[in-house]
């Protein structure tokens, strides 16, 4: 799956194509930024991946990567304290879902996860929406949870909270109870 | 005035159908409508942006009325200890009768609406007079454990 994915991405984009990774069978794509609508685009049309099941943010802020790895295969592994530069400081991942079952040649059910780098200060992604509609929800969310502004959405508003509030809860920088004050109660 | 806001709900009609049966304590009807209630049963989770809506609600209910409470969510926040959730409804409306219990048994519930009865017959009604709790407002928090 690995191989016929990557050598066909490789062969028509194969500048958009940052580094495949494969970890317990699961296989992710780190795109360029400019050129996830492309590779979207390919995908569906042309290898069957015509199902987008997710799409998040991540905020990879003081992400430790090495030990990250450690914890969950326990296995031991040379300790790198890894800070993740500012102009990669959020992801968007992908998970792409092939519902097509090409004559015979089974890729039902196949997944395959693609990843964007989006920079810290300026946190701003292309839209899929033009790909995948159902992407437009997904997009809404990633915006009211990280902040992340995806360029081309079609209606980039909050997802869950009040239109008026001024902060991205999952960040990692973001306290658990929030701050004190920014949603206003009813007055009792 | 049913507020099923998450899973106490559940509960909240098991405590009005037959085999809990609220009705052989005198309270059956469910009102769907806050201006033909007096009691508000707050069941569930309430969020920042529902806070504005159970208000409005509340609100809506003719004097004199009372609120219960009804599980952990609703009187502290319970689990979810988060930016969302509202610690405690007590913030923003008064609570009559805190149930505790995630979600809390029928049976607390029929005990929490005795004590609303209870405070009834003592006579002293929560009616806010001109917007503001007038003075004979009865105090007691009352809390099902």
């Amino acid at each position: 799956m690995k191989e016929e994915v990557e050598s066909r991405l490789r062969s028509s984009l194969g500048d958009a194509i940052v580094s495949v990774d494969e970890f317990n069978e699961q296989v992710s794509i780190e795109i360029k930024r400019d050129r996830i609508t492309d590779v979207c685009k390919i995908l569906k049309e042309e290898l069957g991946f015509n199902y987008l099941s997710d799409l998040c943010g991540a905020d990879m802020l003081n992400y430790d990567d090495a030990s990250a790895r450690k914890a969950y295969l326990a296995i031991e592994h040379e300790h790198r304290p890894h800070q993740v530069p500012n102009e990669e400081r959020f992801l968007v991942v992908y998970q792409l879902t092939s519902l097509k079952d090409k004559s015979g040649d089974s890729d039902l059910g196949k997944r395959l996860r693609l990843k964007v780098k989006v920079d810290g200060d300026n946190p701003v992604c292309p839209s899929i929406t033009s790909v995948f509609k159902s992407a437009n929800w997904y997009e809404r969310e990633a915006f009211d949870m990280f902040g992340i502004e995806f360029e081309g959405h079609p209606d980039m508003r909050r997802m869950y909270m009040p239109e008026e509030y001024e902060y991205y809860p999952l960040r990692k920088d973001f306290p658990l109870m929030g701050v004190p004050g920014s949603i206003p109660l009813p007055r009792r | 005035m049913p507020l099923g806001i998450s899973c106490c709900a559940i509960e909240m009609m098991a405590f009005a159908g037959p085999r809990f049966d609220v009705s052989r304590f005198g309270a059956e009807v469910f009102r769907f409508s806050p201006r033909q209630s007096d009691l508000l049963i707050v069941a569930g989770t309430v969020t920042y942006k529902m806070a504005k809506v159970v208000r409005k609600i509340y609100d809506q209910m003719p004097d004199p009325k009372w609120v219960i409470s009804m599980g952990v969510c609703a009187s502290s926040g319970g689990m979810y200890r988060s930016y969302s959730v509202v610690q405690g409804i007590d913030q923003f409306v008064p609570v009559d009768v805190y149930v505790a219990g995630c979600p809390p048994r029928p049976d607390s519930v029929l005990k929490a609406l005795m004590e609303i009865q209870k405070k009834i017959s003592r006579g002293n009604h929560p009616g806010q007079v001109g917007g503001k709790v007038s003075p004979e407002f009865d105090h007691e928090k009352i809390l099902i454990e």
